[in-house]
């Protein structure tokens, strides 16, 4: 409920942020933002290319979001993507399968390589207490190289050395049904199964036993051990469970809204995810939301560049402003507590109901 | 003789809670004077007022007679208000010396000037019979000796107003006697003295007037020598209240927990308990006293099995239990209170009914096939709270965070019997409580007992130790000094065993 004004006043504060940044650089602020938003929001396609750029954020910031909330810092995401993207890119261009079962063992291959990847630094903080900060960054440079290597050596494109072939049609996530549905975008399956991760993640954290544990070890871990609950042991599955859903992000990118995995590139969604998963305060519905707004303001900053003189950038500096003031969200606890507090001392005067706090408590509820 | 201090009709809120309500307390020239309360009563927030901490909303303060604003702790000290806090802030690796002049270091010319800081100290230390080295590193001297040199911080600042809060809570019998001398010292030497306790016999001991607040307001100022303690608790809790504990004499059965020349090694890799062995009976209370830090922790963590033995063997009920798991331990029937409460033994951040289910989350009817089934939760939970009186704002829903630290410790307990454990390991199980909560908590002990359960309580309040136990252990060093009957000692020889000496060998 709080978070989710927290994370509004975030947004609020950034596009105020942004609008200062374009009137300052001498451009019209509301004509800016009504082609940011135009952009992304205008007509069918630009709403299914909004959702199809939002889809690899979703797991990402679901995948950030669920090492949140089990107490670690997955900061590996990148790493994860990339190698659950490459693992499903090799089955998708050796295997010759039916489309189903190739789909299937493909998201399998990514789900099993991201958490590969996730899986030895949670070991090596279970073993060894080794920071996961550290672990993670270090993985996603081995990744790193190992696509390097592995892209040119072994699945190499026609005319580039720097991309992998292109998968056959049917190793994509795209289909007719929801490329016409949306006039042609390239918005694919990994929406769909972007949701259903969304509904398993939040099932597994709010409703099962594995789910209590895992966050009971990310609250107090010394509590979690005083109450017999085996404390390596889910933090190794949180890991798992965190790179597999950053695998499953690398999935719907290189064989969904892309159809190759290029070299020399570590994923931006991976570092999104982390602002996805603070704006949507690391609650799956949260995470949902804010990926699909990151998605309106990636595909509408083209659109706004194009009709205006406004640079790019600016869309991207709104966004880095956003996740500054979600990442310093305690602020806003206080500001809010110290407003709330200023009310108690007026209470005898009744206030004005306040327009936008209603508004925002009724966004709240679905957040929560 | 004027008052050195007057807090007059101080008035202090917080968000939903009035704090203080109109406390009025006189500090005279040259006397000690208590400040009695409760948890929560409002101690800490008048003494943090004091010393500019808060501002009070309402009321006035006035040092030698002249009204003034304590904007904040650097006025206080320029007043001569310095305060001994409970857990000392000292620097572990500085000698006594930097750590008494941190933060006011004499200087010759660029350098610091320690030789005639040292002296100084000496010097101090001889008049008020303080007996504290100079030289000695804070690390390598005892938690009475530390006190000591936060007594000296507030002499070296030429503080003349003195808060002590809870200063004993930390100390054994003798370092209580101790500090008691060096209060009347400081006392002699023209200091005065405000004690923050709720202990009565301390006051009793060493106070002139003492100042009853309960729930924010004060209730009245006493003379010390002519009220009795009975007649304080009384003034403290608004109700009559009983210090002796109602017991039958215990009926020991079978040993439960057998304790054979257990070896554990504490967090430094050092042995914090050595050859130690123990039994303890279905249907008695086995007390572990000892000063802290002398191989309570290492005992406790060592039967529950979150610290791993060296040697020795735990066998309970006959079996060895020492290679089982934390969670199988827990369903053997051990349940244990454990002695830091927010790290150890609830998750804040979970809501009470969550909580009440930390050990068994995932057994049927909480679970079924990895599904919480949170009706059946929910429904546990209410009866735990309701049958142990745990007090929040929202119920079971209530974030653990939000209660109060009476109704966590109370939370707790009732999960851990509620479990019905055939070994009860309660650590410090009354720490921080106010008497009304202790008396609870001590009677839902016996009654464990009496159902013929073990009981192994471990505690630094002596007074509890010697009132609930039926069998005390006493531990220094982490060895056990001896094992006496609670009905056949006293709290001298139980002292003086916390200190090492052996039984009859001292007297």
């Amino acid at each position: 409920m709080k978070k989710a004004i927290v994370s509004l006043l975030a947004i609020v504060l950034g596009l105020v942020a942004g609008a200062l940044l374009m009137a300052v650089t001498g451009h019209d602020p509301i004509e800016g933002y009504r082609y940011l938003i135009s952009g992304g929001l205008k007509n069918r396609e630009r709403i299914g290319n909004t959702l199809a750029t939002a889809t690899p954020l979703i797991l990402t910031g679901l995948s950030l979001a669920f090492s949140f909330r089990t107490g670690l810092f997955n900061i590996g995401a990148p790493g994860q993507m990339l190698f659950g993207g490459f693992c499903a890119t090799a089955v998708g261009l050796t295997f010759d399968m039916p489309r189903a079962l190739l789909l299937l063992a493909m998201a399998l291959a990514a789900f099993i390589g991201g958490a590969l990847w996730a899986f030895i630094p949670g070991l090596l903080k279970a073993k060894f207490n080794v920071h996961e900060v550290v672990s993670t960054i270090m993985m996603n440079w081995i990744c790193y190289w190992v696509v390097y290597y592995g892209v040119p050596a072994y699945f190499k494109g026609p005319s580039l050395e720097t991309e992998s072939r292109l998968l056959p049609d049917k190793a994509t996530l795209k289909t007719p049904f929801l490329t016409d549905l949306f006039n042609g975008s390239y918005v694919n399956m990994g929406l769909i199964l972007a949701i259903i991760a969304v509904i398993v993640v939040s099932f597994i954290i709010n409703k099962t036993t594995l789910g209590y544990e895992l966050k009971a070890v990310g609250f107090n871990r010394d509590a979690a051990e005083y109450a017999g609950i085996a404390v390596n042991r889910g933090i190794v599955t949180s890991m798992l469970i965190s790179g597999g859903l950053a695998g499953l992000g690398g999935l719907t990118q290189y064989a969904g809204n892309a159809a190759n995995i290029q070299i020399g590139l570590l994923p931006s969604q991976g570092f999104d995810g982390i602002a996805v998963a603070l704006l949507g305060a690391s609650a799956p519905v949260g995470v949902l939301l804010s990926s699909i707004f990151f998605g309106v303001l990636y595909s509408g900053r083209g659109f706004m560049n194009a009709m205006t003189d406004i640079p790019p950038e600016i869309a991207d500096t709104i966004i880095a402003i956003i996740i500054y003031f979600a990442a310093t969200s305690i602020l806003f606890e206080r500001l809010i507590s110290w407003i709330s507090r200023r009310r108690g001392d007026k209470a005898a005067k009744p206030d004005k109901p306040d327009g936008l706090a209603e508004t925002v408590k009724n966004v709240g509820k679905v957040g929560e | 003789m004027g008052y050195v201090v007057e807090m007059n009709n101080i008035r202090k809120e917080f968000p939903g809670v009035v704090a203080n309500d109109d406390i009025t307390l006189q500090l005279e020239q040259g006397e000690i004077h208590a400040l009695l309360g409760e948890n929560g009563a409002g101690k800490s927030t008048l003494m943090s007022i004091l010393f500019g901490m808060y501002q009070p909303d309402r009321g006035h303060i006035k040092v030698h007679g002249k009204e003034i604003r304590i904007a904040n702790p650097n006025v206080a000290n320029d007043l001569g208000i310095g305060m001994v806090h409970q857990h000392f802030k000292l620097v572990g690796n500085f000698t006594v010396t930097e750590n008494i002049i941190l933060g006011s270091e004499l200087r010759k010319g660029p350098v610091l000037d320690l030789k005639t800081a040292a002296q100084r100290i000496e010097a101090l230390s001889k008049q008020y019979g303080l007996n504290v080295d100079p030289y000695a590193k804070i690390e390598n001297i005892s938690v009475g000796m530390q006190q000591r040199v936060e007594i000296m911080k507030m002499l070296y600042r030429n503080a003349e107003i003195l808060i002590f809060d809870e200063p004993t809570a930390v100390l054994t019998p003798q370092e209580i006697d101790e500090l008691m001398k060096i209060m009347r010292n400081l006392i002699k030497e023209g200091k005065s003295i405000v004690l923050i306790t709720h202990k009565l016999k301390e006051i009793k001991a060493v106070a002139d007037r003492c100042t009853v607040i309960r729930r924010g307001k004060t209730i009245g100022t006493v003379e010390v020598a002519s009220t009795s303690e009975q007649a304080m608790a009384e003034m403290m809790v608004g109700r009559n209240v009983s210090f002796k504990v109602d017991k039958k004499p215990a009926a020991p059965g079978d040993v439960v927990l057998r304790l054979e020349h257990l070896n554990v090694r504490n967090s430094k890799k050092v042995l914090g308990l050595s050859d130690f062995s123990l039994e303890v009976r279905a249907g008695e209370i086995v007390g572990i006293a000892g000063v802290e830090g002398n191989g309570q922790s290492e005992l406790v963590e060592a039967i529950t099995g979150l610290r791993r033995l060296e040697s020795g063997v735990i066998s309970y009920n006959g079996n060895d239990i020492s290679k089982l798991s934390i969670r199988e331990r827990i369903h053997e029937g051990i349940g244990h209170i454990p002695e830091d409460r927010q790290r150890r033994g609830l998750v804040l951040d979970y809501t009470l009914e969550e909580n009440m289910v930390l050990e068994v989350y995932n057994k049927e009817p909480f679970a079924k096939r990895g599904i919480l089934r949170r009706r059946a939760i929910r429904s546990y939970a209410d009866k735990v709270l309701k049958s142990f009186d745990v007090r929040s704002g929202q119920g079971a829903v209530s974030i653990v965070r939000s209660l109060s630290g009476g109704n966590q410790q109370k939370a707790i307990i009732g999960r851990e019997i509620e479990l019905d454990p055939n070994l009860l390991i309660a650590v410090q199980p009354t720490r921080g409580l106010d008497v009304g909560s202790i008396e609870y908590i001590h009677k839902r002990l016996i009654e464990q007992r009496d159902k013929g359960k073990a009981v192994l309580l471990v505690s630094l309040e002596l007074d509890e130790i010697l009132n609930v136990s039926d069998r005390i252990a006493v531990l220094n060093h982490g060895q056990l000094v001896g094992e006496v009957a609670a009905a056949e000692t006293n709290e001298g020889e139980i002292g003086l065993m916390m200190a090492g000496v052996q039984r009859g060998e001292g007297a």
